[in-house]
Order: C-alpha cells, then sequence, then structure tokens
C-alpha cells in the first residue's frame, strides 16, 4: 500500500488525513513554514487586504444574486427592492458597490508598492505578470457589473465603452453589434453581462488569483530593500531574514484589515454614494434609451484611462503624439545598448503607427492608446533596467520621476471626471505623453544616475 | 518603524498636492450657470412629526400625479405610524397596506395632459443631488421657486428647472409670485460673426403672469450670457413664506427618507459598528505587538 509508506510526523485524525491529503504539508509551505522577509512595511498589506475584499465581493456579490433580476424592465426596480424590502439588503448591496471601489484603491496602492520596490523583476516576472492580468479582469468584471443597476450611467456608459469596438478597422461595427447583442444595449447585453459577472469573470479571476499566489510562494516575496533573504540562510536552510508567515504576518494582516474594515465601514454607514463618485447620482435615474445623459463619466478608477481615449484627437497626433514617437525612435537608435534587431523592430512599429495615423481616424487611435496605457504594464519585467531593484538605493531624483508619474495618473483620473472642456483637454493630452513618456523611455532613465549600495541584509529595527 | 518613502513624501506632499490641485482646477469647466440652491434644514430628518406631515402633503398633493413606486406604505412604520393610521390617513385607493405607492393617474391620461408621465419620486431625492448640493437642496429650491408665468402652458414657470411641464401645485399655500428676469444673450440684431450682447429686462406679474420686456445694448463687454431671476413675495396664499417653508421641508424631509428609507439605521449602527472596530484594532495592534516582540 503506497500511503503507509509515505512518511509523516501527525497521528490521530490528522495523521489519517495526512496519509491521504497533503494538509499538514500544505499548512507548511504556505504558512507556518513560508518564510517572508521580516521588513514588509505599510504596503505589503494590501495584498491581503485585496485578497479579503475579492472575498468580501463574492460573498455579498451572492446574496445580491438570491434577488436581483437581470431584465431590463425589472432590474432598476429590484436593486432597489434589495435596497428597501431584503432585511439586511442595503448592508449587502452597499459592502458590495463600496467594495468595488475598495478593490481598486487596494490595488492601485499593491500595484504602486510593486513598481517602487522592483518587484517585477527577475525572478518575480510570472507574479507580476498574472497580477497584469488580474488587474485586466478585474476592469471586466466592474464593466461587465456596472451596467447590472441599469441605472442611466449604467446604460450609457455601457454603450459608450461597447461602441469603442466599432472603432475597430472592418470588422468593428459586426463586433460591437456581436457583443451587445443588439442594436443598442439592451435585454440582451444586460443578461449576458449578468452572466459574465456573476460566473464567467469570477471563474478567471480566481484562477489567476491563486496562479498569482503560487507563484509568490514558489520564489517568496520581494521587500522594500529588493534584497534577495534567500541568499542568505542559516544551518537549516531557513533565510536568516525570514519569518513564518503565521503567526506573525497573520497577526500583523489582522492589524490591517481591522484599519481597512474601518475606513470601509465609514464610507458604507456614512457615505455610501461618496459624493457621487462610489454611486454616481444620475444612476439613480432608471436607463432610458431615449435620453443621453449630457454628460457621460465612468466610475473614478477608470478615468485616468477615459481621458487617455478622450485626449487623442487629430490634432493631438500631429502636434503631439507624432514628435513624441520620432523622438523615442531617436532614442532607440541613439542608444548604444540596443540591438539591430530592436531597433528594426521599433521603426517598423513607428512607422506603420505614422502611416497609421493618416489612415485611420483618432478614435481607433484613442481605443488603442487606452488599451496601451493598460497593457503597457506587462512590459515593467524587461523595460527598467536599474541596477537595483528597490526604490531605496536608486539615485534620488527617480523619486521625483515616480513622484511625477503618480501626480499624472491623479490628475489624468481627475480630468476623465470632467466634462469636456479645451482646458482640461491640454492637460489629458500633455498627460498622456507623460504618462507613455515613464515607460517608453524607461530602459534609459531607469539606468542613469548615481546608484546606492544595496545592503546584504534586510533593514529592520526590532519594534 | 519608519518607512523612508512616507518621509520622502511628507517633504514633497505640498508640491504633490499643489501640482495635483493646481492642473486639476485648472480643467475644471466655468460653473454652467446654475442656480444656487437654498440649503435643505437637513434636522427634519429626524423629526417624526415634519415626516409624518410630509407624508400627508405627499399623499394629498403630489400622488396623484407623482408615484413613489419603489417604496411600501406600511414601511412608514418607519415614521412612528401604525398601520391602522396609514390605511385610514395615508392609503388614498383601495390599494392594500403592503402595497407600493403607486401612482392614481394613468400613463395616457398623462401623457395627454402633461406631454409625458410625470416622473417617479421614489430615489429622485438622491438623483437630484450634484456638486451644487444634495438632491434635498434641489428639491427645496425648486418646490419654493415656482412663479407666474403666461408664456407657458401651464402658467407657470420654475427658477431652477427652466419651462418644466408641472403647475405650481402647492399654490393655494404659498401664493403666486411674479419675477423679474435679467436675460444677456446674443443681441438679435448682430450681424454675422459679430459678438454683440444684449439685455432683456423682462417683468412678470405675480396674479397675470403677464410679461413686459425691455432690451437694451450692452455697451461695455463684460457681460456673460444667462439669465437671473429675482422672484417677488408671494401674494393670495393661505400659509406665509416661513410656514411654506416649513411645509415644503417637512415634504423634501419625506422625500429623502423614501429615497433611502434605511438611512437613519445605517447611521446609527455605523457609530456602533465604528466603535467596535476601533475596539478590535487596539486589539489587533497589541496582539502585534506581542508577537512581533519575538522578531530581532
Amino acid at each position: 500500500m503506497a500511503s503507509a509508506d509515505k512518511k509523516i510526523d501527525t497521528t490521530g485524525v490528522l495523521g489519517w488525513v495526512d496519509q491521504r491529503f497533503p494538509l499538514t504539508s500544505t499548512w507548511k509551505a504556505h504558512l507556518s513554514e513560508y518564510y517572508a522577509p521580516k521588513n514588509f512595511n505599510f504596503f505589503y498589506f494590501f495584498g491581503a487586504l485585496a485578497t479579503l475584499v475579492l472575498v468580501l465581493q463574492i460573498v455579498t456579490g451572492i446574496f445580491l444574486t438570491m434577488h436581483y433580476k437581470p431584465d431590463s424592465a425589472k432590474a432598476f426596480e429590484s436593486v432597489e427592492y434589495i435596497m428597501r424590502d431584503v432585511p439586511w439588503g442595503w448592508l449587502v448591496r452597499y459592502m458590495h458597490s463600496t467594495g468595488a471601489s475598495a478593490f481598486f484603491v487596494v490595488i492601485y496602492i499593491h500595484m504602486f508598492r510593486g513598481l517602487i520596490y522592483g518587484s517585477y523583476r527577475k525572478p518575480r516576472e510570472l507574479i507580476w505578470i498574472f497580477g497584469c492580468l488580474i488587474f485586466l479582469v478585474l476592469m471586466a468584471e466592474a464593466f461587465f457589473g456596472y451596467l447590472l443597476p441599469w441605472g442611466q450611467m449604467s446604460y450609457w456608459g455601457a454603450q459608450v465603452i461597447v461602441n469603442l469596438f466599432s472603432a475597430i478597422p472592418f470588422i468593428g461595427p459586426e463586433l460591437s453589434l456581436w457583443i451587445r447583442g443588439d442594436y443598442v444595449v439592451g435585454d440582451a447585453t444586460l443578461n449576458r453581462f449578468f452572466a459574465f459577472h456573476v460566473i464567467a469573470i469570477p471563474l478567471v479571476l480566481l484562477g489567476l488569483v491563486a496562479a498569482h499566489i503560487v507563484a509568490l510562494h514558489e520564489v517568496g516575496s520581494n521587500n522594500p530593500d529588493g534584497v534577495e533573504i534567500k541568499a542568505k540562510k542559516n544551518a537549516d536552510g531557513i533565510p536568516l531574514d525570514g519569518i513564518p508567515f503565521h503567526p506573525y504576518y497573520t497577526v500583523h494582516d489582522i492589524m490591517g484589515v481591522s484599519v481597512f474594515l474601518l475606513v470601509f465601514s465609514a464610507v458604507i454607514f456614512f457615505a455610501p454614494e461618496m459624493g457621487g463618485y462610489f454611486l454616481e447620482y444620475n444612476n439613480f435615474v432608471p436607463a432610458d434609451p431615449l435620453k443621453t445623459p449630457a454628460h457621460i463619466a465612468p466610475v473614478w478608477y477608470f478615468t485616468p484611462y477615459y481621458s487617455i481615449l478622450r485626449a487623442i484627437t487629430s490634432d493631438f497626433m500631429l502636434w503631439g503624439l507624432t514628435p513624441f514617437l520620432l523622438i523615442f525612435l531617436a532614442v532607440v537608435w541613439m542608444s548604444r545598448g540596443t540591438r539591430s534587431l530592436s531597433k528594426l523592430i521599433a521603426t517598423l512599429a513607428v512607422g506603420a503607427m505614422l502611416v497609421g495615423f493618416l489612415v485611420l481616424d483618432a478614435k481607433f487611435w484613442g481605443v488603442v492608446a487606452m488599451g496601451a496605457s493598460v497593457m503597457i504594464f506587462f512590459a515593467m519585467p524587461w523595460i527598467d533596467n536599474s541596477e537595483v531593484k528597490s526604490i531605496r538605493y536608486r539615485p534620488g531624483w527617480h523619486k521625483y520621476v515616480y513622484a511625477a508619474f503618480v501626480v499624472v495618473f491623479l490628475v489624468l483620473g481627475y480630468t476623465g471626471v470632467q466634462p469636456p472642456s479645451p482646458v482640461g483637454q491640454i492637460i489629458s493630452q500633455v498627460g498622456t505623453l507623460l504618462y507613455f513618456g515613464f515607460f517608453l523611455f524607461m530602459p534609459w532613465w531607469s539606468a542613469m544616475g548615481e546608484f546606492k549600495p544595496v545592503p546584504d541584509r534586510v533593514t529592520f529595527a526590532a519594534h | 518603524m519608519t518607512y523612508p518613502i512616507f518621509r520622502f513624501a511628507a517633504r514633497l506632499a505640498p508640491a504633490l498636492i499643489a501640482a495635483t490641485l493646481g492642473l486639476c482646477a485648472l480643467s475644471v469647466q466655468a460653473a454652467g450657470g446654475g442656480v444656487a440652491l437654498d440649503q435643505f434644514p437637513t434636522e427634519k430628518l429626524k423629526d417624526l412629526p415634519s415626516l409624518q406631515n410630509g407624508a400627508k402633503t405627499f399623499v394629498n398633493y403630489c400622488l396623484n400625479c407623482h408615484g413613489a413606486s419603489l417604496m411600501r406604505y406600511n414601511r412608514l412604520t418607519d415614521l412612528g405610524l401604525t398601520e391602522a393610521q396609514i390605511r385610514d390617513n395615508l392609503i388614498p385607493t383601495d390599494a392594500k397596506v403592503g402595497d407600493t405607492m403607486k401612482v392614481s393617474m394613468s400613463a395616457k391620461d398623462a401623457k395627454e395632459w402633461f406631454g409625458a408621465m410625470p416622473p417617479d419620486l421614489s430615489v429622485t431625492a438622491r438623483s437630484r443631488s450634484s456638486h451644487d448640493g444634495s438632491g434635498s437642496d434641489w428639491l427645496y429650491t425648486y418646490l419654493r421657486g415656482f412663479y407666474r408665468d403666461s408664456s407657458r402652458a401651464t402658467g407657470w414657470n420654475n427658477t431652477v428647472y427652466p419651462n418644466v411641464g408641472m403647475p405650481h401645485v402647492l399654490w393655494e399655500l404659498q401664493g403666486s409670485r411674479g419675477a423679474s428676469i435679467e436675460e444677456v444673450k446674443a443681441a438679435a440684431d448682430a450681424k454675422p460673426g459679430q459678438h454683440a450682447l444684449a439685455k432683456t429686462l423682462i417683468t412678470i406679474d405675480a396674479l397675470t403672469g403677464q410679461r413686459t420686456e425691455t432690451v437694451e445694448a450692452i455697451k461695455d463687454g463684460h457681460a456673460h450670457e444667462g439669465s437671473i431671476v429675482t422672484l417677488t413675495p408671494a401674494v393670495g396664499g393661505t400659509l406665509t413664506q416661513s410656514q411654506y417653508d416649513g411645509q415644503i421641508a417637512d415634504l423634501v424631509a419625506f422625500l429623502t427618507y423614501v429615497s433611502d428609507p434605511s438611512a437613519q439605521t445605517r447611521t446609527r449602527l455605523g457609530t456602533g459598528v465604528l466603535l467596535f472596530l476601533s475596539l478590535f484594532s487596539v486589539l489587533a495592534w497589541w496582539l502585534n505587538r506581542e508577537y512581533w516582540k519575538d522578531i530581532k
């Protein structure tokens, strides 16, 4: 009998289970003997918090599904039915709507943490890629879910976004018709969005989250110093700067969770609309296909990308994007380190885009720019050429580059909320160039300047 | 614990905040000629007699045309009423106490009389919110902003919602008001391409709604297009202005309650939840500190 040969340390019921299932060994591998760097700081709460919000969204979502009706004649009413007639329905609904925004707050901070400490660099490229996929899927999840309350913003937001697909040459109009299932957003659209929101996308999301964590536990966490703790181990093979995740980081995360819940509850109980940013005022008007709202704005977490979409005009392609791409190309050609194959590819890509600017309209390029602004995060492991991982040991001025990037991201987010205006447009166009400049020129600026020596061990002061 | 990134952020914070806010402020569009909203007295939301009076006003004056079809009559027990009281005083038709507050008028009649079905008011106090003020502020200003206007089919106009299709249903209470309107727009005799503005002064009589217009050219170019409406005091109402304001505040309190009936429960519960979580945070911090004493 094969299981009799398996060597285990446990006895009794646990022993019986361990003979048949890797319970104790999994617990050890991922919690009690998973060694995490001891110098985690504030930013390292947000991975655990993202998991918490994911679970909250799934649990509240299940209860909402029990009472929601994905029917264009009943959807709006059924949400209000949940708010009024279902016992505690208002709490579950507000948790879910606030949870959506909280998810993006947490994820944006989590991504920022990865950016500044170089958490995407070798050997953690796959963790980063899974993370970027999670971000993409999360955006899809939020987009599909936003249609379900069937208010004016739900409806027209979906209409605008699905219409973006019609900008794709040749297949565009057919494609957007296929996505909608109707000539305008309608009952068919609502039903399929419901299916995507409650089952298809969550399944993908859970799979990716599992892959993200498995990949993380394979190589181990990075830390604010960007020092590999596995490089220095004691006689038992345990990293000198590592501590067991359980109990040290479980109690640590419980502390983080309690503070997070404090803020989260403050919003749920006292400002669930969050001034019209978490629940848009216009969404309390039932969807009306015959009445286009004067101003259609996506929810706040999409607005930086929406700003980039709106920034691309035919004028801007001429005075903004064309010089920008030519400068990029010049930098590629002048840099000595770049292989000729890369130079050739860059030249072809830029050339194709410049020709494309003449052939295809600004709407198409707006969609391309918006897509690129999200997809570009995937490139991080290969465009960062700095000698060190962590911002702590990079040249001082790098911090200002990251600070400027954050400002640009926030300003783009703000201009995306505003109705279109001439000044707002210029600001979003300059913001778009800076946003892409941060990434496209990163191979060069990230290697420039005087790097500080990285210590052998993490910096940590006992509490 | 000290986080270098925070020290850096703290040092840079004024510059970062200034840059973000400055650029954001630049991109704000000039406010689009909205009317300044009067502030709804929010203390009414906790005042049961006011809410009950608002419910009565709603049923007597609004429910003929506007439903609150997401709200059930028996939920009004929240306002300190018994089901018997609700049945006897608030349900106008043969509706049951568990029914929702549906409108009595048919959609077909509404279309014929007003051109469109008057909107359901279940969540209006939320949907009318904007960055100019809450939906309650909007309703409070709107319901107090009617004036006579013979140029409108209904004989009424409104400061907050110009050319609204709704007549002043509560005019017997408030009486009727006239207005003087200063309208600045492109001059009628302006040549193409020329940017000439003209000011029209309109006075509207409080009783007849008769309009008198005088047009004057604007010499200096400093005027902006738009109109300013100033209302004259109401005449002929059964209530004084302050009594009327109070009545409207009650009605708006009721509509605000209807838009989110659990709001009072929510904030009451919220205080307890935050207290619990504060205490829990302290315990969690303490637990964490005890464990982390091991880590050198």
